[in-house]
């Protein structure tokens, strides 16, 4: 049975008025233990409203959501819910709770009633496992974007979810910021086995992921490998949506008729095919 | 500009004062307060103050820090001062109209500046050495009894630890927000006091919209990390009572024998 199951998922904001505007028209997905999940769209696709369905802080109007075969809408399984899916959200500065490090990454393990010492050590793991360790006695005001997302990503891990819930994370950060988070994310997926799901209107971020789901107007357009999904370039576009620079630009060039031997994903990528082909 | 301010004033250093359990630096601050309050003479005060000094010695924090604490409120002991030194009673050693100052005055207005100056310093030794997370901790752990009665401590406590660390945060959109109206054209500087008022309305405005924004954010990131009230909460750093905290101890019930001794020997020196 999949970790998470979304079934036929409707939703809208004010479901009491008649005729609120729904956002999500009947969504269904499975994701997997492990998995490394990219959801992608546009702004109001329904893409944040999924986030906050998948830990119970919304709930459905009709479908289910079910967490480890917990159903999120019950009240009773909320707290359940929560130690299994952990959520970081985009603006890193109104997440952190306290006014040290170590006390903010502290407070989730502190809600779950752990004891002192299992504490300690799960906040300096936590620390240690986003490279924020040296820094576990300073005041979040202190430090840089990124430096604060991580922060907040450790609050997270140490409450030993086995889901992570990322909602545009890298949105208000630097680029430097933002290759931090990615880093940490990636290597949190491949070492640690954590499920990830990461939500984002970047493509080159979404390229990262094993499996990409896009997103528009509250249903799913696109599901499958990033190769998969981004082979659909003319789909993608049709929809308002980018495709990887590299993609784009490999794209453009066999549509002028020049001929590829695939489709790149990253500029890596990109750079290494042309590299073979001018090499011939 | 604005982020200079700095909340709590704690000076982080490694003296046995900053070890100290915080909850018995809380109840020892209040006690040398009302040491200073129930002085009667000028030796017992003595004693209150040498005990203050104490501390401040043993807080391994420049004498200089201290005093500037003492800046805000120097208008204050100036101003009850001038005033203590014309209210006294019995001969006048000088007088001009009504205005007259006596010996007594005199004696008043020494020992109100000496209390008033105590008080700050007292409180300053505790600021100084205490983070704001402890501070908010051992407040907690001193209210518990209180939640007995239903007054909400926990309640209270993370108010605190939220308001500490969201200070910062607001004066910085403070400032942001000030610039951007000033690049807007905006005046604050001129005007009538009526005006310059006027001309804070767009700076609150989207402040406190920004501050609704961050409060539902943070309500949905402290309930996705299982926040459900104080119940069945545990604590990283649980406040021990330690063989260095006896001996605090010790000396403060050392202090009080001899603050109440020089009270009784002593005549009080204030007519109150």
């Amino acid at each position: 049975m999949a970790f998470i199951q979304v079934k036929d998922v409707r939703f809208s904001y004010d479901q009491e008025e008649a005729g609120g505007r729904e956002v999500l028209h009947g969504v269904s997905l499975e994701i997997e233990q492990g998995e490394f999940v990219a959801l992608l769209g546009h702004n109001g696709c329904g893409k944040s409203t999924m986030a906050k369905l998948f830990n119970g802080m919304l709930l459905p109007a009709s479908g289910q959501v079910l967490v480890d075969g917990l159903d999120a809408s019950q009240e009773e399984n909320q707290l359940e819910v929560r130690r299994r899916v952990g959520l970081v959200l985009q603006n890193p500065d109104n997440q952190l709770v306290a006014g040290v490090v170590e006390e903010d990454v502290a407070f989730g393990p502190e809600n779950l009633g752990l004891p002192p010492e299992e504490i300690r050590r799960r906040v300096d793991g936590a620390l240690q496992a986003v490279d924020m360790y040296q820094y576990r006695l300073h005041a979040p005001h202190k430090l840089s974007g990124g430096q604060k997302q991580r922060v907040a990503i450790a609050g997270v891990i140490a409450m030993e979810t086995k889901l992570i819930v990322l909602d545009e994370p890298t949105a208000m950060l630097d680029p430097q910021g933002r290759q931090e988070v990615m880093e940490t994310i990636t290597r949190l997926n491949r070492e640690k086995g954590v499920t990830i799901v990461l939500i984002t209107h970047y493509m080159d971020e979404a390229v990262q992921a094993g499996r990409v789901v896009v997103m528009d107007e509250g249903r799913i357009l696109l599901d499958g490998t990033p190769q998969q999904v981004f082979s659909h370039v003319e789909r993608l576009k049709r929809h308002g949506l980018d495709v990887p620079q590299a993609t784009e630009l490999c794209y453009q060039l066999r549509a002028a008729g020049i001929e590829l031997p695939y489709i790149p994903l990253s500029v890596e990528e990109c750079v290494g095919m042309f590299q073979k082909l001018l090499a011939q | 500009m604005l982020s200079d301010i700095t909340l709590g004033q704690y000076f982080p250093a490694k003296s046995p004062l900053h070890r100290a359990d915080p909850r018995l630096k809380i109840c020892l601050t209040i006690f040398s307060i009302v040491l200073i309050f129930c002085a009667g003479n000028f030796f017992s005060l003595g004693a209150a103050v040498a005990y203050i000094g104490l501390g401040m010695a043993l807080s391994r924090i420049a004498v200089k820090l201290y005093l500037r604490s003492l800046k805000p409120i120097l208008f204050l002991v100036v101003f009850t001062a001038v005033l203590n030194v014309f209210y006294g009673t019995g001969e006048p050693l000088w007088q001009w109209g009504v205005f007259k100052i006596t010996q007594n005055g005199l004696v008043n207005s020494l020992f109100v500046s000496i209390r008033i100056i105590t008080l700050i310093l007292a409180s300053s030794v505790l600021t100084f050495t205490t983070s704001p997370t402890q501070l908010t901790d051992a407040i907690e752990r001193l209210l518990r009894p209180l939640s007995r009665l239903r007054v909400p401590v926990h309640e209270f406590a993370m108010m605190m630890t939220i308001a500490l660390r969201f200070v910062p945060l607001l004066l910085e959109e403070t400032d942001k927000i000030m610039s951007a109206q000033k690049a807007r054209g905006a005046d604050m500087e001129s005007g009538s006091v009526l005006q310059r008022i006027k001309a804070l309305v767009p700076i609150l405005i989207p402040l406190f919209v920004s501050a609704f924004r961050r409060a539902y954010d943070l309500a949905i990131a402290m309930e996705s990390r299982c926040y459900h009230g104080g119940g069945g909460r545990t604590k990283m750093k649980v406040l021990r009572f330690g063989r260095g905290d006896w001996l605090v101890l010790g000396s403060a019930v050392l202090a009080l024998g001899a603050f109440i001794a020089l009270n009784i020997v002593f005549p009080p020196a204030v007519a109150r």
